[in-house]
């Protein structure tokens, strides 16, 4: 992975030197709490419920085992022993005190961490394909590009200060893992007719109040002009985005009212004056920075190992394990393992410290000393050896990590909360837990099958909720908390957004309005057929037909 | 004892030799932010009225700094004062700086262009400073005045600006010296337009 030299040290250290400088004048009044909000925010600083919030970058997802002892370790020194793994691949802290996020940046520093721009009207960290350099299908490694665009877009001065946040997303793979349709900027790297590295440009795509998916603004871009064309789309956008409004303020809106045809004409006549100035990648550049993320050191392994065949063949806990949280590797030997942040009953995505130190320890054994955030809020280990699956999964056993639940029901993608952040308007913590203690069984979550499930409590949509095959939104009505459901959203190439289904529910009806989902599923399913597919296929008038009809007839009867 | 002065121009605090001419304020909220820009672009709609700018009182001698929509409405009026070297030209962020460079045959016969920002919050004045120096080659001073704090400086600096009016409560002394915050930016920008990787040889070193 990407290792600092002394230009990226310096720029990180100047950042603690300015930020320390910038509490230090909020503290003693020279700052009023309006001036200094952009500031902070611009480095990850909250003001939450109960105390502030820091979201610590994770750059594209990729964190080495050291940063992630560090990060356990100011989890337990400034916090309160866990963090939070957040849908944009980043760390968040719950409990910091304000006056201590200077030294702790100045910690994260050391192990060229930093929480710069990852919140405030700016563009903010880079997101991708978790499996990103050792995916079976994937035609592009676009890292070394990401580090490219995150080091362009650190302090761009002239994008400091947008009218709202601004969101990048890479994929190289066939299948999108990167969601790069909800995003202000998706690129799909792909080899062209010359095989070439080029990119396909979308734009305008997000979720929150107005969930819209991105449309593409140009099909081939070779890679050298990615930053000048994200320049010229990101000044269309500063000089003519809203800014009167905070809830119309996001590119999609600019992008919807002037058409994406209007908007395409706009960013090439400002590309017109951009492309081939100085900011144009070279290949020397592209070469220096891909040494980063070369292909590790593997061992020359034959694509079956007799130990892993017997262990899968004798123990069907261990089998269904590697049937649903370990993944294809383009080297023959090797699989990508997901360690599930998602055990029944806890907080999906959150972490304790000795987790950490466990998964750091983990990486250092049987991953080259890396590990990945993904954006469903897992932790992934890229590169393990198969002989070596099954003592890693004993071990991951133990630390509560091996819930063999990815991709399904409840490996549920869920934002903080009311319990939390001080925008939500109802706590989406609890009701991930209740829906996960409702389905406390295995067997019946494999028949079920691959199901995602997002809550977000509010329609900021951190939780992703618009893309999740059913998605639960917090809703308030005069006062209390209520939620939403959609069914029919998908991330992905097929990307679709979700349709409501009706009346929202209280929080103790939640379980039991999944539940009926899942009957109508699996009463109507064809033989492999997906819930998502199911629900393209007969549409949602079934399932809300068995939700409300009943809801009905039990208050008839009251 | 004259008030000091909060001017900075390029690294020094300087006395202001300019006066600022304003139009006089109306009751009808004016529309100015983005997004109704491009309406405004659409459908021409303006964001003054013909008497406020035909009442704009303009001093009749010394370097004056005129609203963009004054100086296109009252051309021939400034003719003599723009010969003289005594026009400087100020938009908002909400005005379009396609206006001015599409209206004057010499862009630098300004010795002062200003971009007023109501709110620091507003980054449209980046954009703005970076198509005066990159797009119409503007090459005299380049002012940001209104509520202009020290954290936006080192923006401002790499978008073209060399001069600032700091916000009257606050000391231009301290703000000159966030202009220094970073040594060795990473984007080629407007102050220095090569990248770091085309500055300094970032090669590996072999191990």
């Amino acid at each position: 992975m990407y290792k600092y030299d002394e230009i990226d040290q310096a720029i990180v250290d100047e950042r603690v030197k300015q930020y320390s400088d910038q509490t230090r004048r909020f503290l003693i009044g020279e700052l009023t709490d309006e001036e200094f909000r952009p500031l902070r925010l611009q480095n990850g600083l909250y003001i939450q419920r109960h105390a502030p919030m820091l979201r610590i970058a994770v750059p594209y997802g990729m964190l080495a085992s050291r940063q992630l002892r560090k990060l356990g370790d100011i989890a337990k020194r400034y916090d309160r022993n866990y963090g939070h793994f957040s849908t944009r691949q980043n760390l968040q802290l719950n409990w910091p005190k304000l006056e201590d996020v200077p030294e702790i940046l100045a910690e994260l520093a050391t192990v060229e961490m930093h929480a710069i721009q990852t919140s405030g009207n700016c563009i903010r960290n880079i997101t991708a394909d978790q499996f990103a350099g050792v995916a079976p299908d994937e035609v592009i490694d676009p890292r070394a590009i990401a580090e490219i665009i995150r080091q362009w877009s650190t302090f761009h001065p002239e994008f400091a200060l947008l009218p709202r946040k601004f969101k990048i997303a890479v994929s190289g793979t066939k299948e999108d893992r990167a969601i790069i349709q909800a995003h202000d900027i998706g690129l799909e790297f792909y080899p062209d007719a010359e095989n070439k590295m080029a990119i396909r440009v979308w734009a305008g795509g997000g979720l929150g109040r107005t969930p819209i998916l991105g449309s593409v603004v140009r099909e081939h871009l070779e890679w050298q002009h990615v930053l000048t064309y994200c320049e010229a789309i990101i000044r269309v956008y500063n000089l003519h985005g809203r800014r009167d409004n905070a809830y119309k303020a996001r590119i999609k809106i600019l992008v919807k009212a002037l058409g994406i045809e209007e908007f395409s004409r706009q960013v090439e006549e400002e590309w017109q004056y951009l492309k081939d100035t100085p900011n144009t990648i070279t290949e020397t550049e592209l070469e220096r920075v891909a040494k980063h993320f070369t292909k590790m050191p593997y061992e020359t392994l034959p694509a079956h190992d007799a130990s892993f065949d017997s262990a899968v063949a004798s123990n069907p806990a261990f089998a269904a394990w590697v049937k649903r949280n370990t993944h294809a590797h383009q080297q023959p030997g090797y699989r990508a393992v997901t360690l599930s942040l998602k055990t029944h009953g806890q907080a999906p995505g959150d972490a304790t410290s000795e987790q950490m130190y466990t998964v750091a320890d983990f990486a250092d054994e049987y991953s080259f000393g890396e590990l990945r955030v993904t954006h469903e809020q897992n932790l992934i280990l890229a590169d393990v050896k198969l002989g070596d699956l099954y003592a890693l999964w004993e071990k991951a056993r133990l630390a509560g990590l091996a819930t063999s639940n990815i991709g399904l029901l409840t490996d549920i993608i869920c934002c903080p909360g009311g319990d939390f952040c001080s925008l939500a308007n109802a706590k989406s913590i609890p009701i991930a837990e209740a829906i996960q203690m409702q389905f406390d069984n295995l067997d019946y979550l494999y028949d079920i099958g691959d199901l995602e499930l997002n809550i977000s409590g509010c329609m900021n949509a951190c939780g992703h909720h618009h893309i999740g095959h059913i998605g639960i939104l917090g809703v308030d009505k005069d006062g209390s908390e209520w939620y939403q459901v959609t069914i029919g959203g998908k991330q992905g190439n097929d990307a679709s957004l979700g349709t409501v289904l009706g009346p929202s529910f209280a929080a103790e009806e939640m379980p039991g309005v999944i539940q009926k989902l899942i009957d109508v599923y699996v009463r109507e399913r064809t033989p492999e057929e997906r819930f998502i597919d199911t629900v393209r296929r007969i549409g949602v008038a079934p399932f809300k037909l068995h939700v409300y009809g009943e809801k009905k007839k039990e208050a008839a009867h009251a | 004892m004259p008030n000091k002065s909060n001017l900075i121009l390029n690294n020094a605090i300087v006395d202001d030799e300019w006066t600022l001419v304003t139009m006089p304020v109306v009751e009808e909220a004016v529309k100015k932010q983005a997004g109704k820009v491009v309406l405004f672009k659409l459908t021409g709609e303006a964001t003054h009225n013909a008497e406020q700018i035909a009442s704009t009182v303009i001093p009749s001698s010394g370097k004056i700094l005129v609203p963009l929509s004054v100086w296109l409405a009252r051309k021939e009026e400034l003719a003599p004062r723009h010969a003289n070297g005594e026009l400087g030209i100020w938009l908002d962020t909400h005005e379009l700086v396609e206006d001015l460079a599409s209206a004057i045959d010499d862009i630098n016969s300004l010795p002062l262009i200003a971009v007023h920002v109501e709110r620091f919050a507003d980054g449209r004045i980046f954009s703005i400073g970076n198509l005066l120096r990159t797009r119409y080659h503007y090459n005299n001073d380049l002012r940001a005045f209104g509520d202009v704090l020290r954290d936006q400086l080192f923006f401002l600096k790499r978008c073209g600006f060399n001069s600032y009016l700091i916000r009257a409560d606050r000391s231009a002394e301290d703000a000159l010296a966030s202009l220094q915050d970073f040594s060795q930016p990473y984007q080629g920008a407007v102050d220095i337009n090569q990248p770091v990787w085309r500055r300094v040889n970032r090669q590996i070193a072999p191990q």
